[in-house]
């Protein structure tokens, strides 16, 4: 076992599947040479060769059309958006064709592509890079999204994404990507997409999050601790499909519930688990769901992130709200 | 080995050849500062070549201060021009004030010389709002961060300034990477369709990051794209301020006369790093490519050729300097003494009339915000 960060995770999982799988193609703007921007794909290219990591002109629609393309002629493309606030540019190929190739053609033809892309922020990158569009695309049928909090999710979950045969959104939070190091196994393990994973054990409240959220949720669950307050951390880990029984489960046992999602406020994946827990466990209840999100303007200038950004401390106020009802 | 394949209908080689022999590099001014274009230099007085001068000097003071003042964590996001004064600033100088500028990221000097103040450059690129404020009567887009997507709004521009009977042009800037982008090409169609008054600038300057301009295109120029718009393009060496100047100039002369759209590639080079995010060009780069490009620079051999003329001293470029040097000290001041965002800020510009979200959204951050 190894020291990693999200990144050198991320890297050995695609190292895994080169080596694997010769149908395995990365592509995308700058990824040869260069190794990516954030350098994910650091010596991939020189290891495996132009044939297999190679460097695409720069457009967007240009990538999701040749992922599609090269799917249908046998090839399990990795293709990388540089950041998802480009993803706009992407998105007919995304949603309107890859994710509807399989319906449309009556269950002949599979995706098996993963779009791999930095998103979330907090990071200063200049405007239009960093944003929380995972509602985008988990709004979309035929998607599954999955958004890893740790090294060691992010390599299995990428291993099991690469090898799905159905198309996988594969979102990598900028912030995370070397904030800390953890232990991840060598060689191939899976970790299953649309399974939540419980990061804290606690009986008095549930806070469900995903992403960079996680961490600060668990930051709040430590303070919380101090005040005598026992909460849970669910890591969603896989935004769409939810994992609705590991939320459910975790309601049930504590009975309190808040939701933490780092993207703006209207028609996110928060109100999405909120609904589920309603339909589901609404009995359980001892007090309504609440959100913690951020407004609901465009993602901030850099300047301003540190305003914007839900941290632990709202997760706390809200968390206390819940508590106290 | 598979024969070679018969052209029977086309002559399929002879027909790129065709196109690629009419897109030749326009220059005026070579290396040492000579004439070598006689017939194309541009009609230029004393006291205009050494604004151009001026204006090439300041922004290479500009470059340098801004890439030192980013080290030391007193600007945000910044993205260098220095090898890139000819293309961007002589382009610039062929413009009226009432042009509508649509500057890609890297274009910023362009909309400082359109009056954007500088100190609202400094705060773009800490990542203020109140940066790109658009000051009355200024017509410019804030940088464009997504790649292509000014090229078809500029079609839009250039076609309301065409309905509405205005004497002026709408400009805009990508790079050599910009014109993969679908939006590249829908631009220029769009633009060619309706024959609007528009000049699309592609700053060729051989790397898109770290991807060289042969992974982007077949095609030998980009010039030669307009061809299959149907709309002229012309290839001008972009280290040549005077080539630079006349090819907008005419382009923009065009334009106003009702004869739509030019497509300008400029051949040019970033000596510095992509941006200062962490970008590393001797990833990508030679050294000797490096210095095959500093060989051209458009400062050395405008002020060779402004030397010769005997219109351009050594004394002169201190004072531009100089002046550049107390601009940017008295601008970054300015920057810093701007009030801190808050969400409410952010809230209150999201639309002309707020929903009732954001209504709602403003009352609890203000309550926040007051503790
Ligand atoms: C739609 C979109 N895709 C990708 C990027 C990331 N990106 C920023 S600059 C750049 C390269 C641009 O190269 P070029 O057009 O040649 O302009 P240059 O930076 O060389 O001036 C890339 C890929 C972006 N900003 N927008
Ligand atoms: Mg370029």
């Amino acid at each position: 076992m190894a020291q990693m960060t999200m990144i050198q995770a991320i890297n050995d999982a695609m190292r895994q599947e080169l080596k694997r799988d010769e149908k395995v193609l990365i592509f995308g703007e700058d990824v040869g040479k260069n190794g990516g921007v954030f350098r994910a794909t650091e010596n991939l290219q020189a290891e495996f060769g132009e044939d297999r990591v190679f460097d695409t002109p720069l457009a967007e629609s240009g990538i999701g059309g040749l992922a599609i393309g090269l799917a249908l002629e046998g090839f399990r493309p990795v293709p990388e958006i540089q950041f998802f606030g480009f993803v706009y540019e992407v998105m007919d190929s995304i949603a309107g064709q890859m994710a509807r190739y399989r319906f449309r053609t009556g269950g002949s033809y599979k995706m098996p592509i993963t779009f791999r892309s930095p998103f979330g922020g907090g990071v200063h990158t200049p405007e239009m890079h960093a944003d929380s569009l995972e509602g985008l695309m988990a709004q979309t049928p035929g998607l599954r999204v999955v958004i890893p909090s740790t090294p060691y999710d992010a390599k299995g979950l990428l291993i099991s994404a690469i090898r799905s045969d159905d198309p996988v959104i594969f979102l990598e939070h900028m912030k995370l990507y070397r904030s800390f190091r953890q232990e991840v196994p060598e060689g191939d393990y899976t970790v299953e997409i649309g399974k939540a994973d419980i990061k804290r054990e606690g009986k008095d409240i549930s806070i469900i999050s995903y992403g960079a959220m996680v961490h600060e949720s668990l930051k709040a669950a430590e303070e919380l601790e101090k005040e005598g307050y026992s909460a849970e951390v669910v890591d969603l880990r896989t935004v769409s499909p939810l994992d609705v029984d590991t939320i459910v489960a975790s309601v049930e046992k504590t009975n309190r519930a808040i939701v933490v999602q780092e993207a703006q406020r209207v028609a996110g994946v928060a109100a999405n688990v909120v609904a589920e827990i309603n339909e589901r466990a609404i009995l359980s209840l001892e007090a309504p769901v609440l959100r913690v999100t951020a407004p609901d303007t465009v993602y901030p200038f850099s300047q301003a992130e540190s305003v914007w950004i839900p941290n632990y401390k709202d997760i706390i106020e809200t968390a206390k709200k819940v508590l106290t009802f | 080995m598979a024969s070679k394949t018969n052209n029977i209908v086309v002559d399929l080689a002879k027909q790129l050849d065709v196109v690629d022999k009419e897109f030749q590099t326009l220059q005026i001014l070579n290396e040492e500062g000579e004439i070598v274009n006689q017939d194309a230099v541009p009609d230029l007085t004393d006291e205009q070549l050494q604004e151009l001068m001026r204006r090439m000097v300041y922004t290479r003071i500009l470059d340098q201060r801004s890439i030192s003042l980013n080290r030391q964590g007193r600007l945000g996001f910044y993205a260098p021009t220095a090898g890139q004064e000819a293309s961007q600033i002589a382009s610039h100088f062929a413009l009226e004030k009432e042009d509508f500028i649509l500057p890609g990221y890297r274009d910023v000097p362009q909309i400082i010389w359109h009056g954007l103040p500088l100190h609202q450059a400094f705060l773009w690129s800490r990542g203020h709002f109140q940066g790109i404020q658009i000051p009355e009567d200024l017509h410019i887009l804030p940088p464009q961060i997504i790649i292509g997507a000014q090229y078809v709004q500029t079609a839009g521009v250039a076609l309301g300034i065409k309905k509405n009977g205005k004497k002026s042009v709408a400009i805009t800037y990508t790079g050599d990477g910009g014109t993969s982008q679908g939006d590249f090409y829908e631009g220029i169609n769009f633009a060619g369709a309706y024959q609007v008054p528009a000049i699309f600038i592609v700053q060729n300057n051989q790397f898109a990051i770290s991807t060289p301009r042969e992974k982007q295109t077949a095609a030998r120029t980009l010039a030669q794209k307009a061809v299959a718009a149907g709309i002229p393009g012309i290839q001008v060496d972009g280290m040549d301020p005077l080539a630079v100047y006349a090819a907008v100039k005419e382009a923009r002369e065009r334009a106003i006369n009702g004869e739509g759209p030019t497509l300008i590639e400029t051949l040019t080079y970033r000596y510095g790093p992509h941006t200062m995010s962490g970008d590393d060009p001797t990833r990508y780069r030679t050294k000797e490519l490096d210095s095959e490009w500093e060989k051209k620079d458009p400062l050395v051999r405008f002020r060779k050729y402004l030397e010769n003329k005997g219109i351009w001293n050594e004394e002169m470029e201190e004072k531009v300097i100089e002046q550049a040097k107390e601009d940017i000290k008295e601008a970054i001041k300015k920057a810093d003494a701007a009030p801190k965002q808050k969400v409410t800020d952010l809230i209150s510009i999201m639309n002309v009339e707020l929903p009732s979200n954001l209504k709602e959204q403003y009352e609890i951050y203000k309550e926040k915000e007051s503790k």
